[in-house]
């Protein structure tokens, strides 16, 4: 308990805290007091910044929002076929760095871009690109809450608006959409404060339109000016945690809506909702794999645009000045880390909140550092890491420049979401466990590792699935505090993108999304495998 | 066995002023009871009235504030459940889901270095006392929630322990599987002779299982005795209400064994109760009794009027009106064979006798939450 407990205190809070105080520090480390903000706020173009974030992020929210709404509407309301095919498709971009839209759209609407003239002379460098790019690698996340939200609905309410004659338009507004509402709200904040924080997308797309991640980044990469990037990240800061706040709250209300008579909806086949439905979908459908599918040709051609035959040259990354082959299997090596020890973490983390009996102000305070990394951008936990871990002072100081700093950054970043599936997995098993153990004299261990691990080996895996994947694909957490000998692939991208290498940042960024997709279906089989011999009880 | 013989002169477990607090709330106030060798003692109240906490207690689940809990002679109050000897029974049955069912009941004897042989030779005996000798093989979502419970069962006394704790271990199922089961877990507790406490809710399961009943209510112990004593002679108001069904008379005591009810003065016992104070009269429906014919010089006879009667298949439940005054309304069970007998009608006149010895007589108002 005090381990993990310690665990999150100096991943979390310390980090945080010297991030703060930073804030507040002169380039000597001499106290200033609010100077640094002064000079923020009085500097238009940094000001300008959270300006254009804001703007960039409420627009593709906006827009993701009624896609995901519409596109989650029809695979639970609608008997439209394919649904597999559609949920499949949905969830690619989840496979990729958010790198890779800004890859791909390059290619699509750059200066020498195949679809350029659709843009009718705009640039797609700016807030067109950002917010074409946003929108596409956050879809999943919004559309995931979305139909958990249209899900959990009771088929009884629409039987009781048919017997009263309803209308589908009113029972639309006066059910569907209320029953949905807090799942709306909560998408809303999850893909408004991704969007606000992430930094992949307006690197390589946004040009000269400057937004607070790309900031924090040049304040501290290119001008070392740690001071002023650790404003902007107090700035970024706080409307993430807003939203987080406001998102808590919702998702709270969200859970008393079902009642455990509720019937679930069933949709009947109605030709032309479903068909209007079939038609949105596909063009949904086809502009994600147009998205990811640019990017793979992208990766095959020679030189873009004036030899278009297929190589595989732009896979030999040893060429490539961004990141060799060595950064791809660094990836590698710190993703299955991430998932194996940050599973084991988590997992023993929710254990104790959800199971201890002592202790219960120290539990309930836990749980509340744990849900703190969900609203720290990971621009702004790399940035309080250096602040942190490089201080000589520090006894962690040892970590910093290795391969721990950044598995330690990434399970962190990544905790909160983890930490809930695994409190959700333990909830569900009987609370009286531990005492009929107790009873029989076995050790709390023994019921440990006989019931409790195995009812909940299902929720492990999808957890170190999870990490597994952000940890390929994360590029925010780790872009400040990877070292020489320890690249990663999401940042070769990166790198590679910044040098003029696009097509090797192409290629780096699908080997990343082949990786990942091998990745989810290795988890699937071994999902099934598990539930055929270990899970037999389930099903009965 | 008689009541004797169940008072062993040292009680097996003895609880001494046994307080437990959460934060302000006083979920038990110094609690004291003895239970003896071989008891089937219920713990009955309404919900919130402590009787699980208290039951977890003894368990050692959660330690209490202050008091002392004593088993076998031993001072257990401060060991963790794995250091006391007991076996215990959940409503939710708390079967681990992933182990079979023989698993689930070698559970405990795997814990104590038994010889695997002899593990499973005790498994099958206790599928066997259990009635469910084949099933070790299945899981437990496999299994009816009746025969869940009857594993849970089996699990709990694998290892023999000295003590049995049930907490609401019926409340779960159907009301048919309830009762049988509430025949067969009684059976099973006489035979191995296992010292037991069974916390519930439900008066019926109390009445019907238990040796004693303890009747709790907002952290204390209303009273304490047979199903007998609790039905028969309530001690309080409380435990007079919450037990089966009470009519609830409000009265002056006007004299020694006399109590003012309305225009009535009733003859009862009035213990220690002053003139002038003001009691509550209590009387059982099926202890008034209709008559035919009066003489003048009886004690406790009154004119009613039948005003309603709800048919409940061998017996009757009808509201009588006192005299003029149609607000106190009386309830009486009335045999079915008696209402065609003397073809009792809604609306009839009648007389109705209430014996002294079956009234009960308490100080002050009653609160009834209906």
């Amino acid at each position: 308990m005090l381990a993990i407990g310690a665990f999150l205190v100096v991943c979390v809070l310390l980090p945080l805290y010297s991030m703060l105080s930073k804030s507040f520090e002169n380039a000597d480390g001499d106290f200033i007091g609010l100077a640094n903000y002064a000079d923020y706020f009085s500097t238009p173009a940094l000001f300008l910044s959270a300006i254009n974030s804001l703007y960039v992020s409420v627009t593709a929210s906006v827009i993701v929002l009624v896609t995901a709404f519409v596109y989650g509407y029809a695979l639970t309301r609608s008997c439209m076929p394919f649904k597999w095919f559609f949920k499949l498709v949905a969830l690619v971009p989840l496979l990729t760095p958010s790198l890779l839209s800004g890859i791909s759209l390059v290619y699509w609407f750059g200066k020498q871009g195949v679809a350029k003239e659709l843009l009718f002379g705009e640039l797609i460098y700016g807030p067109i690109g950002i917010i074409i790019g946003s929108a596409y690698w956050v879809f999943p996340h919004a559309l995931m809450i979305v139909i958990t939200a249209l899900t959990i609905t009771d088929a009884r309410l629409y039987e009781a608006a048919t017997a009263l004659r309803t209308g589908t338009l009113r029972t639309f507004f006066t059910i569907t959409l209320p029953g949905c509402k807090y799942g709306l709200i909560s998408a809303g904040f999850v893909t408004f404060t991704l969007i606000f924080t992430d930094f992949g997308v307006p690197k390589v797309i946004g040009g000269n339109y400057n937004v607070l991640a790309t900031d924090i980044y040049k304040q501290v990469i290119g001008q070392q000016n740690f001071e002023m990037g650790a404003v902007v990240s107090m700035i970024l800061l706080l409307p993430a945690v807003l939203a987080f706040t406001v998102d808590r709250v919702v998702q709270k209300k969200q859970v008393a809506l079902l009642s455990a008579q509720a019937v679930p909806y069933r949709p009947k086949p109605k030709r032309k909702r479903d068909l209007c439905m079939l038609v949105f979908c596909s063009i949904v459908a086809a502009l994600i794999l147009l998205m990811i599918g640019m990017a793979q040709y992208a990766a095959l051609i020679t030189f873009w645009p004036y030899n278009l035959e297929f190589t595989l040259a732009n896979y030999d990354f040893d060429l490539a000045n961004g990141g060799g082959w060595d950064s791809y299997f660094n990836s590698i090596r710190m993703a299955l880390y991430t998932a194996a020890f940050g599973t084991v973490i988590i997992f023993f983390g929710a254990y104790l909140v959800e199971k201890g009996r002592r202790f219960i102000a120290g539990r309930s305070i836990f749980h509340a550092i744990a849900m703190l990394p969900l609203a720290v951008p990971g621009m702004v936990l790399g940035l309080s890491y250096i602040f942190f871990f490089n201080n000589p002072s520090n006894p962690f100081n040892f970590i910093y420049g290795t391969m721990a700093i950044l598995v330690v950054a990434t399970i962190t970043h990544f905790y909160t979401v983890s930490h809930l599936t695994a409190v959700t997995a333990l909830k569900q098993m009987d609370a009286e466990f531990e005492s009929v153990g107790a009873s029989l004299k076995a050790p709390f261990y023994r019921t440990f590792a006989r019931v409790t691990v195995p009812v909940c080996m299902p929720a492990a895996l999808d957890i170190s699935m999870y990490l597994f994947l952000n940890a390929m694909t994360t590029v925010s957490a780790v872009v400040f505090i990877y070292s020489s000998d320890t690249t990663l692939a999401s940042v070769a991208v990166l790198n590679m993108d910044d040098q003029g290498e696009i097509a090797f940042a192409a290629a780096m960024a699908m080997m990343i999304a082949y990786t990942c997709a091998g990745a989810r279906i290795l988890h699937a089989l071994l999902t099934r495998s598990i539930m055929r011999t270990t899970q037999a009880w389930r099903t009965s | 066995m008689t009541a004797d013989a169940k008072h062993a002169p040292t009680p097996y477990l003895r609880l001494f002023d046994v307080t437990k607090r959460f934060g302000d709330f006083i979920a038990l106030k110094d609690i004291s009871l003895e239970i003896y060798e071989g008891e089937f003692v219920c713990f009955l109240g309404p919900s919130g009235c402590g009787k699980t906490t208290l039951l977890r207690a003894i368990a050692g689940l959660d330690i209490q504030t202050s008091g002392t809990v004593e088993q076998n002679g031993q001072d257990v109050s401060a060991l963790p459940p794995y250091e006391r000897d007991f076996g215990i029974v959940f409503q939710s049955y708390a079967l681990f889901p992933n182990l079979t069912v023989a698993k689930n009941v070698a559970y405990g004897l795997e814990n104590r270095k038994i010889a695997k042989r002899d593990v499973r030779q005790r498994v099958a005996e206790l599928l066997q006392l259990v009635g469910l000798p084949d099933q070790g093989d299945k899981y437990p979502r496999q299994l009816s929630g009746g025969q869940q419970q009857r594993i849970a069962l089996a699990r709990a006394i694998a290892t023999s322990p000295g003590l049995l704790l049930l907490d609401e271990p019926l409340s779960a199922l159907d009301a048919k599987v309830r009762v049988h089961l509430r025949h067969e877990v009684k059976q099973l507790q006489r035979r191995l002779g296992i010292t037991t406490v069974m916390v519930t809710h439900d008066q019926e399961e109390a009445l019907t299982m238990a040796d004693r009943i303890v009747v709790m209510n907002q952290g204390v112990i209303e009273q304490i005795g047979t199903p007998e004593d609790i039905y028969r002679k309530p001690s309080t108001s409380f435990v007079a209400d919450f037990i089966g069904t009470m009519n609830f008379v409000a009265g002056t005591a006007v004299g020694p064994d006399r109590v003012r009810c309305g225009d009535n003065v009733l003859a009862c016992e009035t213990s220690d109760m002053r003139e002038g104070d003001v009691v509550t009269v209590a009387v059982r429906p099926e202890d008034i009794v209709l008559r035919e014919g009066v003489s003048e010089s009886e004690e406790n006879v009154f004119s009613v009027r039948i005003d309603a009667m709800e048919f409940l298949g061998s017996y009757v439940r009808a509201d009588l009106a006192l005299e003029a005054r149609g607000d106190q309304i009386l309830r009486a069970d009335l045999s079915i064979n008696l209402v065609r007998r003397m073809q009792i009608a809604e609306g009839d006149e009648r007389f109705v006798n209430i014996p002294k010895e079956r009234i009960r007589v308490y100080q002050g108002t009653v609160n009834r939450d209906v």
